[in-house]
């Protein structure tokens, strides 16, 4: 049957306090990524709370046909997020892992109730940003040029598709030229990368020169697995673009 | 192969029956919703039939026969086929100067006020199957009305009026009355409650035929009529 | 695994290969963009297309719900009409059935219109085996069969080839193409007339079936051409061959499977021909094949059927959208799969009906971007199979043909190593602290880090985690 995404748990209140899950990609690579993104929250007047135990969301596993295992490491975040509160995560996919495949995963398991609350509550940050905070942004930066890369899965499962270009529009000294492809994928797809390594190369050579015939000094993103894939094939290239997560591109126009 | 029929169908019980599928109830709104004035719904079907090649021709009860006949000989076209046993076809043949040829024959005679000759649809094609294909420049019928939502003609070949009719001349005109409009085919399929008995065969016709096999460049005429002149009878 | 191997179809070098051949690239992405484009625009009223894809899914999964009974019906209605029925448990049943036909009807030429499961079948190859020339007459498959391969696309099969490559290849195997243009009139001209005289010759006619209706025992094929009417009109006998799961309950689930079909496949609002057959010639009529007969195929459909997940998969109408949206296929084209579908379509079904074994990399050639997911207009949960697909080739079982069949053991150790060091914070924290340390003194001649930088510079671990940082600035933990 069809598994869509469930909706955006509705907050009757703002809330003061949230969760903020890293992901592992964001942990090892792009950690000034993820403090920015808990600064933006804290900015809202919200309290931060990153559990120290987190890991991964087990994605990777999931996807690579190891369910057993990829269950032991989404097992090991449930008791992380006790408090009934939103958890925000800096990526469309490890949010859309949370939200839309924990319950599948979880299913049938003496925790799965646990396990379908806590991915009631998983919010990707852009989405958080905009339709619970309704952040509103003063950009104090130089003028520049940018594009837009949406992921997959942020697109796809979780249903975020303007909010990140919304917080874009915002910034007064920014021009966001969007892609002409924007909804096809960047290569990444995890493992696929090193699975079919050729033809990932292929498709991120399309993005790639998609992203150049607009001109932008910077392409953004909200996913860290696509951005390592871009960001890679950009320095390989010797292209003079370069690749930001949002949270950090966000934070430093509104400090200037 | 009832071995087959037996395994197969055991197989989709025992498993089914394991596992049932509830499904969710079906909905019909989005089709029946699918609705025009009626006097929208003749401009949109010209609309899309056009956009796909399609010609019109404007006529009345009276003169339809003359307004065909006048039209595929200015084309060029030197013979119709056509169903001599409808009442459409009998009026043809009545109002056309051009005799029918004898039966069995290949072409008409004395075509004196025009140079088209009608031929009559009325044996087996296996008894002209050479001439059909070789020797028939158009193919004349009625239809059972035209659909809003998709541009489309309803055709039911019968007996009478032949299947090969509508497909194997280059030019298939197609006499449309006006009034026999329907905004999608569900609503075509539902008032004409289709399902309680389906002719041999029952065809929806959108266009002359066509193809974008080579390179999504749209060429028409590819194994069907290279032309559909549709006839608005008013 | 090893003896597997052999037999393995190999996506990797033939997708290399593929994406060597600029021409061939080129082809595919100006096709592509062409056909998104032209679907985005049939579907620009949202709530229209929401409404009516769940309506699709709703006809397709009730016929699911009640297969074994609605293949009862629709054969009961069908001999009813006069028209004979077969059963096939595999393709090679399929094609003994299909050879009996012919010898009956004393035939040695077939014309076909369009038929997938025949492509399934290689009944083409079976039939010419047997002195019995099969002639494609759908122009792309008349353009494949002319120079010998295989459809690369399910609704387009010449889509590979531009204009320039195909007037070569028509100079190249037909007499009369030299004095003909070049263009897609010209060539579409004289496909006309040589098939023509074949249409008129041939003792049999061979089609495809896109839904048979249980309620009326009708046939219903839809196409722009012409062939189809032509193949199941002009020779004596006509077979029409049909995937069992392609039957639906009412003459009244028809329409929302045209109307969704053809805007799908091909952003037009309708093909040119909608033919609904429901019986041969009756006394009196004067065309239309005296015998039809009707295959219903298995191979590996009922098994497909057992799973309820994988169940979804039977749900497919055939309209190649998910080809079309595929950024993995616009790459490497069609032929690279080496499959009668390629594509998402085929990266689910045809593992499950050829085998893990043989197919086990299909399921991973796929970045599972839920691009085919978000325009199939039946709603079939693609991804999702995918990902199920991969755990049954790891893991064995009875669900899937040779599932198992690509189980590693130093893969399945990665995995649970990976596990170990993730479900615990403190294995997590000693394995993370010792990658930002020393990481990135990692060569990138490593297994896999050398795919990786083929074409990108290598991964940077930075200098402190997120934890670090975290802890570091005083976020607190709990």
């Amino acid at each position: 049957m069809d598994r869509p995404t469930p909706p955006p748990s509705t907050l009757a209140t703002k809330p003061t306090k949230v969760y903020f899950f890293g992901t592992c990609l964001v942990d090892l690579f792009f950690p000034d990524a993820g403090m920015a993104g808990m600064e933006l929250l804290q900015a809202q007047g919200l309290e931060v709370v990153f559990p120290q135990g987190q890991s991964c969301c087990g994605q990777p596993a999931y996807n690579s046909g190891y369910r057993d295992d990829a269950l032991k490491v989404a097992r090991a975040q449930l008791d992380l997020f006790p408090g009934d509160l939103p958890i925000v995560v800096p990526s469309g996919s490890c949010a859309g892992m949370m939200k839309k495949h924990w319950p599948h995963l979880f299913h049938g398991e003496a925790d799965e109730a646990k396990a379908v609350q806590v991915s009631s509550r998983v919010w990707e940050l852009t989405q958080f940003l905009v339709q619970v905070l309704n952040v509103q942004l003063t950009d104090k930066g130089e003028p520049v040029r940018i594009t837009w890369h949406a992921s997959c899965h942020a697109q796809r499962e979780m249903g975020v598709v303007e909010e990140p270009k919304a917080l874009l529009r915002q910034l007064a000294n920014v021009e966001l030229v969007e892609l002409k492809r924007e909804k096809e994928c960047c290569g990444f797809g995890g493992t696929f990368a090193v699975r079919h390594p050729e033809i990932s190369a292929a498709m991120v050579g399309d993005k790639l020169a998609d992203i150049e015939q607009t001109g932008a000094k910077r392409v953004v993103s909200g996913d860290c697995g696509c951005l390592m894939n871009i960001n890679g094939a950009l320095e390989a290239g010797r292209k003079p673009v370069q690749g930001q997560h949002i949270a950090q591109f966000l934070k430093e126009r509104i400090h200037g | 192969m009832s071995d087959a029929r037996a395994a197969i169908l055991g197989t989709l019980r025992r498993t089914r029956d394991a596992h049932p599928l509830t499904p969710p109830p079906s909905d019909f709104t989005p089709l029946a919703e699918k609705q025009w004035p009626p006097e929208e719904r003749l401009p949109r079907i010209r609309r899309l039939m056009e956009a796909v090649h399609t010609e019109f021709l404007e006529a009345t009860e009276a003169d339809w026969p003359a307004v065909v006949t006048d039209f595929l000989t200015r084309e060029g076209a030197s013979t119709l086929l056509y169903a001599p046993e409808t009442i459409d076809g009998a009026k043809l043949s009545a109002n056309t100067h051009s005799p029918s040829p004898p039966r069995g024959e290949g072409r008409g005679e004395g075509d004196v006020a025009s140079s088209l000759t009608l031929i009559p649809y009325d044996r087996p094609i296996e008894d002209f199957k050479q001439q059909m294909f070789e020797g028939i420049d158009a193919g004349l019928t009625g239809t059972l009305g035209a659909i809003a939502d998709t541009g489309s003609l309803i055709l039911w070949p019968s007996a009478q009026e032949p299947r090969l009719l509508s497909l194997v001349p280059h030019i298939h005109v197609a006499l449309l009355r006006a009034d026999a409009l329907y905004d999608s085919f569900w609503q075509a399929m539902r008032d004409g409650r289709w399902a309680d008995g389906m002719p041999t065969n029952a065809l929806l016709i959108s266009g002359p035929s066509k193809t974008a096999d080579i390179e999504q460049t749209l060429a028409y005429g590819v194994h069907g009529p290279k032309r559909l002149v549709v006839v608005i009878v008013r | 695994m090893a003896d597997h191997a052999a037999q393995a179809v190999n996506f990797a070098a033939a997708s290399k290969a593929a994406l060597q051949d600029s021409e061939l690239r080129g082809n595919f992405r100006r096709a592509m963009d062409g056909l998104m484009t032209k679907r985005a625009v049939q579907f620009a009223d949202g709530q229209e297309w929401h409404r009516m894809r769940a309506l699709a899914a709703s006809v397709r999964l009730r016929a699911l719900s009640k297969l074994p009974e609605l293949l009862e019906q629709l054969e009961t209605n069908l001999t009813r009409n006069g028209i004979q029925v077969h059963w096939a448990a595999t393709t090679a049943e399929a094609n003994a059935i299909t050879l009996e036909i012919m010898r009956k009807a004393n035939a040695t030429l077939a014309v076909k219109g369009k038929s997938m499961v025949t492509e399934e079948m290689h009944l083409n190859a079976f039939l010419e085996d047997h002195d019995i020339e099969v002639l494609e007459s759908d122009l792309g498959e008349y353009i494949v069969q002319l120079d010998g391969t295989m459809p690369s696309h399910i609704i387009m099969p010449a889509i590979h080839l531009n204009t320039k490559q195909i007037a070569h290849l028509f100079k190249q195997k037909i007499k009369d193409a030299a004095s003909t243009g070049e263009d897609a009139a010209a060539l579409t001209d004289l496909a006309r007339r040589i098939l023509r005289q074949k249409f008129m010759k041939a003792g049999v006619g061979m089609s495809g079936v896109n839904a048979a209706v249980a309620e009326t025992g009708t046939l219903c094929l839809i196409e722009n051409e012409g062939n189809g009417r032509m193949c199941t009109t002009v020779p004596p006998v006509h077979i029409a061959f049909m995937g069992l799961e392609k039957v639906v309950e009412r003459l009244e689930d028809v329409p929302p499977i045209i109307s969704l079909l053809p805007r799908s496949a091909t952003g037009q609002p309708i093909t040119t021909y909608v033919n609904m057959i429901s019986s041969p010639r009756k006394e009196g009529e004067k065309d239309g094949p005296r015998e039809i007969h009707v295959v219903i195929l298995d191979n590996g459909r009922s098994s497909v059927y057992a799973d309820p997940e994988l169940r979804d998969t039977l749900r497919c109408i055939r309209c190649g959208a998910c080809m079309n949206h595929c950024p993995v296929y616009t790459k490497v084209g069609g032929h690279a799969y080496q499959a009668p579908y390629p594509g998402p379509i085929g990266k689910i079904l045809v593992p499950q009906m050829e085998g893990l074994a043989k197919r086990g990399e299909m399921p991973h050639a796929c970045t599972m971007c839920n691009a085919c997911v978000e325009i199939c207009p039946v709603k079939i949960p693609i991804v999702e199979i995918m990902g199920r697909l991969r755990v049954e080739a790891v893991r064995p079982s009875a669900t899937v043909k040779d599932a198992g069949a690509q189980a590693s053991r130093t893969e399945a150790l990665v995995w649970k190593g990976w596990a170990a060091m993730n479900s615990s914070p403190l294995a997590y924290r000693l394995a993370t602290t010792a990658l930002s340390a020393v990481g990135n003194a990692a060569p990138a001649s490593l297994p896999l880090l050398k795919d990786w930088t083929s074409v990108r510079s290598k991964p940077r671990f930075a200098a402190k985690t997120l934890h670090d940082l975290a802890r570091k600035k005083g976020i607190p933990d709990v």
